[in-house]
């Protein structure tokens, strides 16, 4: 909302500068965040006093000299005929800027160097000139800048008006604040829009006044509706006052009729229009719904197709204006219109706002009704709008205001307990303050009887506050204590922490998974990403977002590789091939399981995971190490049982071989927590290759936790799990252990796990550790073979082993993986 | 010198106290009270005057610190140790043996001198050998600007340095975490919330939808899920990635990352919302100045905007503040009846607070990131400015 700091004071008589209005409206009513001085350009101008003056002979011109507060006496050449010592003038000292684009210099005429100019009203761009340059009236010294003794620099105030204050749309619901803030009383009748006394019918559904009738047909969508006539008008420019307010309030000047709507939109929060009485068929305006296919050209060129749910003004032929929202053009006022037909309304603000979305189409007028204006302020807009009109257009009014529709109900009282403010503020405010706070901003306020008074604890007594009409969001009880905390002011309000008591909330075991995975993964030299979830998917398998931002990523992604994979894409376009990314974030699941299109989005499954891709050097080159070799597959191996340990500590994790693409599915205790795989990017051919890795670390449950209004805890606290402690301590060795390698060859086709596990079977209780320390094919190895090389640590937990034992257990190793396996050492 | 073997597990640690090396010296120094004498054979031994065997003593004085500085490896040194005083050939053991040929009056002198000039030779030859051990461990020269072995190094991403920082402070005051999920049932995001069906409050927040699903728009639906999971006393922290319907641009993302904060349980006020939200705020950003402002959120009742001094113009005005001398940082309030009755709780017996930060805005401020969306790319040469 742009408000003028001059016309708040038409409305405000205050004296507080516009930096202090913006701070108290900051602080006690909503936050000004636009502070715009709209004649900056005369900031540099100062008031200067002519100290001598002394004519030159058979010219205009004159010798001055000048107190520009300077503290040295300037020499000034001025052609105005007024000029008097011991007055006081604009100044432009050399080197300013004049609004009419120049540049003030100091130059020589007849020989007399002139430091700067004089100024007339003109030269500042203030009107006409009167009788040469300005004399001001002022005691301020010189040197003052202009712009604090003259009233001329208007200042916008651009206020950031939430939702729930509608009454804030205009200068009057702001001025009403100011005037509970400063104590200052609201002008009733600002002196620009004096409302005359006019006669008033009031009738339900139809009344004619003026040769013009109006008929209310809807009134849901119109509840009130007010009109009437104005002959004999004469259609021009604004004068200054109104072309400065509306401008003032970031309106284009169009003419007077138009301003004066404008004015009062912006001036008292009623939106209304003017339609050209001459284009209404048989002069009559109907209030209903718009006919099924109905088409009309709104004021903006555009043509609508309107439907049965919009609300519209319309004469005895056609459409003439979306109700609420904007009016057509075939009843649009033009310099030839003599004859007005004035609408002030009030159109309900769910029909409104529903009409403004179908249309796309949003106005000054659609915004204020939508969120509600005040329903007891119609007759006193129009009134205020006649006597603009005739102010400015002239005219007459013809007939009396016609007014149609059901007065609205007063707004239901609501109590307030001073004990309940304290309770909700921590702040003692007493009844009789609390009672001056509402009144000061329009609320009504009685005092509940004496028998109530002695059941409140703090002998105040609860008061009965009916919120003033225009104060929609006013319901309850907290709804005033909000009102009494902001005008007593936030900052006035006290500050302690409360003792406070211990929350019955345990962390969430995924918040605490998160945190372990990802001290894992930077410590492993991987770094976090948060990219966004949106991928271009499939229908079939992702969940589409049901109005995407982008066309080509309209789905959310059902895994975090898909995300990684576009950001290592990204990074190998900007020629980085070391890419080592992981993300903790959400995947959407469940599309392919979940009932069809159109059918709800129930299926949606919602895991936390994490995210790993990793790929090029495993390690940064160093001068004295050869160049690092790539990451493989076998670094992604041990970095998803790293994760996978940090996601699930005190779990066994184990990796079984996958099917292609992937590599290895992870389990944590048997159960399939993750997958390895490798990763197939749009890559430059010097990429090397890319592996992922994801982990769910859990589902984030969409379920109600319980019905509406209701808790699943009835007050109880719940029990908390206290954590699984993951390490068991074991008994350090106190015998030295003997080792030994076995090189076997091994047939294709048979896994080394299977090899380990004939190895752990056969190696007895003493087989502390099994270390697989080499691969190798090539000379000495059979084609079809392998050699794979275990080294073999046995320990007893009470002895040192004899030798012996060692090369009998070998001996029997051998033997069974002949037997059970065919498999010989590579040596034998 | 002790020959070192090759260790088990080699390439592992370096070798420290207890390693044979070490071991092996330490015995050679027992004291000597401990020593056998070695066997002698009498025809070997020379017959001294105590003016001999003393003149012998004060040589070996004279020469032994010469031949100690002169050891520049561990082999020398054992040379120089052996020739001064070893236990068999030693010019010391070759006094010791004359002692015992010098007539008895005359021994206990010499044997005093001899014992003197034994306990300096060994000083020395301690010291010695604790430089030459200095200097092997130091290793051959190497050039010392060169470049260390690198690893690569993780990072975390700054949005999550500042909501870690949000975390750790609030954990001072008694939070715990709470989550929720993304995909969200309306109701959690706004019925319950006190969002008015199809008013324009909803217009706050360009919602993308799901089918019948919301992508949430804010985390202010894990305060219902957490009310009706939990009975006060409940202090929690909500961090998560919320939605809205906005084009991407510098300034604006369609997701991004907000910490939310309840506070329900008997007697808590709008004095501890600001005290504890400005503690909250000079712990983050040091000692500051912070200012309440009215503001709306249908959730709250009363609601405030919560301002910090603006941290480059210390409250006088620049571009950074837009000139308010004030940089906007969380929205606040008191939670709104209907949200605890919409939970199930007890409106009239518990009151509570709630308050809302975007710490994207945060992370781009705190380090001079100009444009939102770095922060998604995951570009790594951005992450590596992060590296730890």
């Amino acid at each position: 909302m742009n408000l003028s700091h001059e016309w708040l004071k038409a409305f405000v008589p205050h004296a507080l500068s516009a930096e202090q209005v913006r701070d108290l409206l900051t602080a006690h009513v909503a936050t000004v965040e636009g502070f715009e001085r709209l004649r900056a350009d005369l900031a540099p101008f100062v008031v200067a006093r002519v100290i001598e003056t002394e004519k030159v002979p058979d010219t205009k011109l004159s010798f001055n000299k000048v107190d520009d507060g300077s503290g040295t006496l300037l020499d000034v050449v001025c052609g105005a005929p007024n000029v008097t010592a011991g007055a006081v003038y604009p100044f432009a000292r050399s080197g300013t800027l004049m609004p009419a684009g120049f540049k003030i210099e100091k130059k020589k005429i007849r020989g007399f160097t002139s430091n700067g100019m004089l100024c007339s009203a003109a030269e500042l761009g203030l009107g006409e000139d009167q009788a040469g340059i300005l004399e001001l009236t002022t005691d301020a010294p010189p040197g003052t800048p202009l712009l604090d003794v003259l009233p001329l620099g208007d200042v916008r105030l651009v206020l950031d008006v939430l939702p729930n204050r509608p009454d804030l749309l205009s200068h009057l619901g702001v001025a009403r604040e100011l005037s509970a803030l400063t104590g200052v009383p609201l002008r009733g009748d600002d002196a620009a829009h004096a409302a005359p006394a006019v006669p008033v019918v009031r009738e339900a559904q139809q009344a004619s006044s003026g040769g013009a009738t109006v008929r209310l047909e809807d009134p849901a969508g119109c509840p009130q509706y007010c009109g009437a006539v104005i002959r004999g008008i004469t259609v021009a420019p604004s004068p200054s006052w109104l072309r400065e307010r509306v401008e003032a309030a970031g309106v284009r000047s169009i003419n007077n009729v138009v301003d004066v709507t404008n004015a009062i939109l912006h001036g008292l929060g009623q939106p209304m229009h003017a339609f050209d009485l001459a284009t209404l068929a048989e002069q009559t305006v109907v209030i209903r719904r718009a006919r099924a296919s109905e088409k009309m050209k709104t004021l903006d060129g555009v043509e609508r197709a309107l439907t049965p749910e919009m609300t519209m003004i319309a004469d005895a032929a056609k459409s003439v204006a979306v109700a609420g929202v904007m009016g057509g053009e075939n009843s649009e006022v033009t310099d030839a219109t003599r004859d007005l037909f004035l609408e002030v309304a009030y159109f309900d603000p769910k029909r409104t706002r529903q009409t403004r979305r179908a249309l796309g189409l949003s106005t000054d007028a659609s915004y204020r009704f939508e969120r509600g204006i005040d329903p007891a302020g119609l007759e006193y807009a129009m009134r205020a709008a006649i006597g603009m009109i005739l102010a400015v257009a002239g005219g007459r009014l013809d007939g009396s205001v016609m007014a149609v529709g059901t007065a609205p109900a007063p707004r239901p009282a609501v109590t307030l307990r001073p004990s309940r403010v304290r309770a909700v503020l921590g702040a003692s405010v007493s009844g009789a303050q609390c009672e001056r706070y509402l009144a000061s901003v329009g609320f009504a306020v009685a005092r509940k009887g004496d028998a109530e008074r002695v059941e409140n604890e703090g002998g105040d007594a609860a008061l009965v506050v009916t919120p003033p009409s225009w104060r929609h969001d006013v319901t309850r009880e907290v709804d005033l204590i909000e009102e009494v905390a902001r005008l007593h002011g936030y900052d006035k309000l006290p500050d302690t922490i409360e003792a406070y008591r211990p929350t019955t909330v345990p962390d969430h075991p995924l918040f605490a998974a998160s945190r372990r995975v990802r001290d894992a993964l930077v410590g492993a030299g991987l770094a976090e990403v948060r990219p966004m979830p949106f991928v271009k998917g499939d229908d079939a398998t992702h969940w589409r977002v049901t109005n995407p931002l982008a066309e080509d990523e309209p789905h959310l992604r059902v895994s975090l590789l898909e995300s990684l994979a576009r950001r290592a894409e990204y990074n190998l376009s900007r020629m980085h091939g070391d890419v080592r990314l992981f993300e903790v974030g959400s995947a959407f699941g469940g599309r392919e399981q979940g009932a069809g299109r159109g059918a709800g989005a129930g299926g949606l499954i919602e895991e936390v995971r994490v995210g790993i891709l990793i790929m090029g050097a495993r390690s940064p080159r160093h001068f004295a190490d050869g160049a690092p070799p790539m990451i493989d597959a076998w670094d992604a191996k041990e970095l998803a049982e790293r994760a996978a340990s940090a996601a699930f500590p005190g779990a066994a994790i184990a990796l079984d071989a996958a099917e292609d693409p992937a590599l290895w599915s992870i389990l944590a205790d048997g159960r399939s927590v993750g997958v390895v795989t490798r990763v197939t990017l749009d890559a430059p051919v010097w990429a090397s290759a890319a592996f992922g890795i994801e982990i769910t670390l859990g589902a984030m449950p969409l379920a109600y936790v319980s019905q509406p209004g209701t808790s699943a805890h009835a007050g109880e606290r719940p029990a908390i799990a206290p954590p699984a402690s993951a390490v068991r301590y074991r008994p350090l060795p106190t015998t030295p252990a003997a080792a030994f390698d076995l090189a076997l060859l091994v047939p294709d086709g048979l896994n080394a796990a299977e090899v380990e596990r004939v190895l752990r079977t056969s190696g007895g209780d003493m087989l502390e550790s099994l270390e697989l320390f080499d691969e190798f094919r090539g000379a000495g190895v059979p084609d079809g073979m392998r050699s794979i090389a275990w080294r073999l640590t046995f320990r007893h937990p009470e002895r040192t082993l004899r030798d012996k034992e060692i090369d009998g257990r070998r001996s029997q190793l051998l033997k069974s993986l002949e037997n059970q396996l065919g498999v010989k050492p590579r040596t034998a | 010198m002790a020959s070192r073997r090759p260790s088990r597990n080699a390439g592992g640690p370096t070798q420290g106290f207890g390693s044979p090396l070490t071991l092996a010296i330490a015995l050679d120094f027992t004291p000597a009270v401990t020593r056998r004498p070695a066997p002698l054979t009498v025809s070997r031994i020379p017959r001294m005057t105590l003016d001999e065997f003393k003149s012998a003593a004060e040589s070996l004085r004279a020469d032994g610190p010469a031949q100690i500085a002169a050891a520049a490896t561990l082999e020398a040194w054992t040379d120089a140790r052996n020739h001064l005083v070893g236990r068999t050939s030693g010019r010391l053991s070759e006094l010791m043996t004359a002692l015992g040929t010098l007539p008895k009056d005359d021994r206990r002198e010499a044997g005093q001198l001899a014992n003197a000039v034994k306990q300096e030779l060994e000083a020395l030859l301690d010291a010695r050998h604790a430089e030459l051990m200095r200097q092997q461990q130091r290793g051959p020269a190497i050039d010392r600007t060169m470049p260390g072995r690198a690893a690569w190094r993780g990072s975390v991403h700054p949005v999550s340095l500042v909501i870690d920082e949000v975390v750790e402070i609030f954990r001072e005051l008694g939070f715990t975490i709470a989550l929720g999920p993304e995909a969200e049932h309306a109701w959690y995001n706004f019925g319950a919330l006190n969002f008015p069906a199809d008013h324009p409050a909803m217009d706050l927040h360009d919602t993308l939808y799901l089918d019948d699903l919301v992508l949430r728009t804010h985390t202010s639906p894990v305060q219902v899920r957490t009310l009706q999971q939990y009975p006060p006393p409940i202090r929690i922290l909500a961090p998560g990635n919320v939605y809205r319907a906005d084009p991407f641009d510098a300034s604006h993302a369609p997701m991004f990352s907000q910490v939310e904060g309840l506070v329900v349980d008997e007697g808590i006020t709008f004095a501890d919302l600001k005290a504890t939200l400005t503690r909250f705020a000079n712990r983050f950003f040091g000692e500051t100045k912070t200012r309440f402002r009215p503001s709306f959120f249908p959730f709250t009742e009363p609601s405030a905007e919560m301002d910090v001094r603006c941290g480059v113009c210390k409250g006088t005005g620049c571009p950074v503040c837009k000139n308010s001398g004030w940089v906007e940082i969380l929205g606040s309030g008191m939670v709104h009846p209907a949200v605890l009755e919409n939970a199930g709780i007890d409106s009239e017996r518990y009151t509570g607070w709630a308050f809302g930060m975007g710490p994207a805005r945060t992370a781009l401020a705190r380090h001079g990131i100009p444009d939102i969306r770095i922060l998604y790319d995951s570009d790594v040469r951005f992450l590596e400015q992060f590296a730890r």
